[in-house]
């Protein structure tokens, strides 16, 4: 079945199965391997990306839901070889340690601020309550977004 | 972990879906936001012959106020319901705790249609509904009916729904002013409520259980002990009178009563608080 999308500004146009996962469309076929698999269960927020501006848990979508849209991953977030202010902050602030998380936080964390510009600390935790960090470096990750979010 | 096979369509109006519904099998189900289905499908214990994706249908997805009852198109996603104006303040229940549902991510995707489809005793919004006195309208090849919440959940998993049905819009009686609580009892943030409780009290009281039973379920005992007069506390002892809650890893059903008891408490004394 053909879906045509745009991801991280380019359109495309594939042929898919049905039941082809947004993730696996995204890694598998795109070759955008910055999007991590993690639980695969829409627990653990690894896979999350931007599906027309707002966080999304790709593993809990089908490639064929996203006709139209505009995807943004990881990967679409720098511009021109400068990081993403959120980027850039998540490295100041030390926000990750193995780094698995790491996409899905700062795609959970750049939808966040965009729906609420300069949350509180408690704000921010609960707005990343859909992203798990097995390293536990919650503390850092959350200095990083209230950095990002005064920046 | 990926799905079995199934056909794909979509339909663009209400009309086309039923269409598709209609020319299916027993087996076709419709795909909204995605957030209960796909999980299920993933893991094999759903393996629908068709979707039918309605999540393109514009103008199922709205709140209005409409007289007497809130109206709300069965495709508004959880995170629009849960900032809706309307809703915040003709239905502040229901806006709470469309914004307690998993986490923003899935409330990015998740719609109230889907979720009282789907009948999931564990959901949020079912047992909302129930404690708001809330009603489905359903579309049909034969016309539209309206059911009572109270009599749309009929097992686990199981509604009302008929395989050609679909469930187009909510209706809630308008509750400005009346007492409301919601309280969720679980380990993690993000995850489906151990037990919760919605209640409403607007003259009398409805609760609403999440997780006791098979469906959503009132607090009947509940209900009744205050209509009689009981206090908070005497009231909270029947909180699983006639309920058999199940048992699964966070919880066995000794552990659930205990805990519909001390949360109906809570939720009384705060819907009290709140009234105005």
């Amino acid at each position: 079945m053909k879906v045509s999308l745009t991801v991280n500004g380019t359109a495309r146009s594939d042929d898919v199965e049905p039941r082809l996962l947004l993730v696996q469309y995204l890694r598998e076929v795109v070759g955008l391997t910055g999007t991590n698999i993690g639980c695969d269960t829409s627990s653990c927020g690894a896979c999350t990306i931007h599906v027309d501006g707002e966080s999304v848990k790709s593993c809990t979508m089908l490639a064929v839901q996203a006709e139209g849209a505009s995807i943004t991953t990881i990967e679409g977030l720098a511009s021109n070889g400068d990081m993403h202010p959120m980027q850039e902050a998540f490295r100041t602030h030390h926000g990750l340690q193995c780094g698995y998380c790491t996409p899905g936080m700062v795609m959970a964390a750049t939808s966040l601020l965009a729906e609420n510009a300069s949350p509180t600390e408690a704000e921010v935790r609960e707005g990343l309550e859909g992203n798990l960090c097995r390293c536990t470096g919650y503390h850092n990750i959350v200095k990083a977004v209230l950095a990002a979010a005064e920046s | 972990m990926i799905p079995a096979s199934f056909d794909y369509q979509r339909a663009s109006s209400v009309d086309e879906a039923i269409g598709l519904l209609s020319g299916a099998g027993e087996d076709a189900k419709l795909l909204a936001g995605g957030h209960s289905l796909l999980p299920l499908m993933k893991l094999r214990l759903a393996s629908p012959s068709l979707l039918v994706d309605i999540a393109g249908i514009q103008e199922l997805s709205y709140v209005r106020q409409s007289g007497d009852h809130l109206a709300i198109g069965s495709l508004t996603r959880h995170a629009d319901l849960s900032r809706s104006e309307a809703a915040l303040h003709e239905a502040p229940l229901l806006a709470h705790v469309a914004g307690q549902i998993g986490d923003p991510q899935v409330r990015h995707r998740g719609t109230i249609g889907g979720s009282i489809a789907h009948g999931d005793p564990a959901s949020d919004l079912p047992a909302a509904c129930l404690a708001l006195n809330a009603s489905f309208v359903v579309a049909s090849p034969r016309g539209e009916r309206n059911i009572a919440a109270a009599d749309f959940f009929r097992g686990f998993l199981e509604t009302e729904l008929a395989s050609d049905e679909v469930l187009v819009e909510i209706i809630v009686p308008t509750a400005a002013g009346a007492g409301w609580s919601f309280q969720k009892f679980n380990r993690r943030a993000q995850d489906w409520a151990i037990v919760g409780v919605a209640a409403v009290s607007n003259g009398s009281t409805r609760i609403g259980l999440v997780n006791m039973g098979p469906t959503p379920v009132r607090a009947i005992g509940v209900e009744q002990a205050l209509g009689q007069g009981a206090s908070v506390t005497e009231a909270a002892q029947h909180a699983s009178d006639g309920l058999d809650p199940p048992a699964d890893l966070n919880a066995s059903p000794e552990y659930r009563r205990h805990l519909a008891t001390v949360l109906v408490g809570r939720a009384l004394e705060e819907a009290a608080q709140k009234k105005a």
